[in-house]
């Protein structure tokens, strides 16, 4: 336990602490992000709750599952630039761009931190002292504090590595913050769905103040939404894209896998989602015969392996596989009795 | 020259076509025929890195296990069960006899099939996807972690280039269809479904 009262990983007891320090990167470089959290530019001068006059408050329909963690996120461009939308599955941020979000139980615990720098995207982490008064940066490596308000009594905070892993999976890596998260056509059964707030910016409200360019006219009066065939199975899909796209899709480095859970809301229409799940898994379901997995069978929850994989918290077969250590109960009731309902022959 | 001396030097100089004619280290593995140069390097890294002692089964000789080469760096095989591990106070290791599963405080981790095969090896990966994995110690460079006692930490001190022809090498090496089996908890850990709150 050092100063801050932080224990670094290899310090714990656990076994899935082990884990932590053996997955982590080698020796740590030094952060160019300031050590304080006030220091970042995230709250007006003098306070540490007041959001600064160019900072922009936002919500995603389908949030990304963070152990029931309350959330909040903040995003600011330079003055004087804009998002470039003509890739309209994969803004372009410009430099200077920060993104924060902020992780909360009661108390605020940790806020992540994000910077488009020129040469790439820079990753860090905060850590909410008990009094609330100030927010350190983590080490690059990551860290675990003793924290009995947070399930299996402990607070692990990301490495460096780890937010990568997360981020850089598609040509963007500013995840929640996209044309169909920030859609007007929001989605009323969405998991863990929350209303924005009055003053938090939408699709429609980045465009009107020219802070969002290139992007579809269309979609100014019809703003995009998930195509399905009913509410529930729109919720599954918008859950699927929010905590599981990132990774599992058609343009980044795990595309070889044919795994595609990110609604590309151009396409709106395509059935490829479901295609992709219905494929045979390399991952084998226990009790299942080799080589006879399923990522998804209709009608089958229990022989369906994404189900199976999000209903566990075993590091080595648990999706996803960081940043989570307690199942998402709802979610995997409503994936359960949609993978339940799905008609034999699908995909529809 | 002191009859001291003499006594040194006469040893070493006899020792010297001794050691001239030692016969050179034979090859640890066949080398594949009609490599390119970088995977004729990748070839060369794979085996002083030690990659078949855990990626390659074993077959029992009168001196103990011997890698078996017609299932060269295929893993785990699938047909050998491993039961848990036993617990002895002082001891944190413990390895089967085909050398291919490990047991200990990270649960059962079996060596994986890093031939070419495209359901049960890298047939499916990239060259990023492996390059990543070395990188970060976690599965295609974003998924699970790579377990113990995969050094990974230290393959990746490897260079963009060694890396890479390493990577050449496996692409050529014979596809074998093994699917070896998940990692396992440890005993005690969370199961499945257990940790909802």
């Amino acid at each position: 336990m050092n100063a801050s009262g932080l224990s670094s990983p290899l310090r714990t007891s656990s076994w899935t602490a082990l884990i932590l320090v053996l997955s982590s990167t080698a020796p740590a470089t030094a952060s160019p992000l300031p050590q304080h959290l006030a220091e970042t530019g995230l709250y007006a001068d003098g306070t540490l709750t007041t959001p600064a006059r160019d900072v922009l408050a936002y919500t995603p329909q389908y949030p990304l599952w963070s152990d029931g963690a309350t959330k909040r996120r903040w995003i600011r461009l330079p003055r004087g630039t804009f998002i470039d939308a003509r890739d309209a599955d994969a803004w372009s941020f410009p430099v200077g761009t920060r993104v924060w979000k902020e992780f909360s139980r009661g108390t605020r615990r940790e806020t992540r931190l994000m910077v488009h720098t020129r040469s790439g995207w820079v990753y860090g982490t905060y850590r909410w002292t008990d009094d609330g008064a100030d927010a350190l940066l983590v080490p690059a490596s990551g860290a675990v504090a003793p924290d009995p308000g947070w399930p299996g009594g402990s607070y692990v905070f990301p490495s460096e590595q780890d937010c990568r892993s997360c981020h850089e999976g598609r040509p963007t890596p500013v995840l929640g913050f996209s044309a169909l998260q920030l859609s007007a056509d929001r989605d009323p059964e969405a998991v863990h769905g929350e209303r924005p707030d009055p003053g938090m910016v939408e699709l429609r409200t980045l465009v009107d103040r020219r802070l969002l360019r290139g992007l579809p006219a269309s979609w100014r009066t019809r703003p995009p939404r998930i195509d399905a065939s009913t509410e529930d199975e729109r919720a599954v899909l918008g859950y699927l894209h929010g905590n599981c796209g990132q990774c599992h899709n058609a343009r980044g480095p795990l595309a070889s896998l044919g795994l595609d859970l990110w609604i590309d809301p151009a396409r709106p229409h395509d059935d490829r989602i479901v295609r992709s799940l219905l494929a045979r898994s390399r991952f084998r379901i226990p009790g299942e015969v080799a080589r006879e997995s399923r990522r998804l069978s209709p009608g089958a929850p229990e022989r369906s392996a994404i189900l199976f994989r999000m209903l566990t918290r075993d590091p080595a077969q648990q999706m996803p596989p960081v940043a989570t250590r307690v199942v998402d109960a709802e979610a995997t009731r409503r994936i359960e009795r949609w993978i339940h309902e799905l008609p034999s022959g699908s995909p529809r | 020259m002191t009859r001291r001396s003499m006594c040194i030097l006469v040893p070493l100089f006899l020792a010297c076509p001794v050691l001239a004619a030692t016969p050179p280290v034979p090859p640890f593995a066949p080398s594949l025929p009609n490599l390119s140069p970088e995977a004729r390097r990748g070839e060369h890294l794979v085996a002083i890195g030690g990659c078949h002692d855990c990626h390659t089964p074993k077959t029992f000789g009168p001196q103990g296990p011997v890698p078996d080469m017609t299932r060269m760096l295929s893993g785990h095989p699938e047909g050998i069960q491993v039961s848990g591990a036993p617990t002895v106070p002082g001891w944190i290791v413990f390895v089967n006899d085909s050398l291919t599963a490990h047991a200990g405080p990270w649960g059962t981790s079996f060596s994986a099939n890093l031939t070419p095969d495209t359901e049960t090896g890298l047939g499916g990966w990239t060259e990023q996807n492996f390059i990543e994995a070395m990188r970060t110690g976690r599965h295609m460079g974003r998924g699970r972690p790579i377990l113990p006692p995969m050094p990974w930490i230290v393959v990746a001190q490897h260079s963009d280039a060694e890396l890479k022809a390493i990577w050449a090498y496996l692409r050529r090496v014979p596809p074998i269809r093994n699917e070896v089996p998940a990692p396992r908890p440890p005993s005690g850990a969370a199961t499945p479904a257990a940790t909802t709150r």
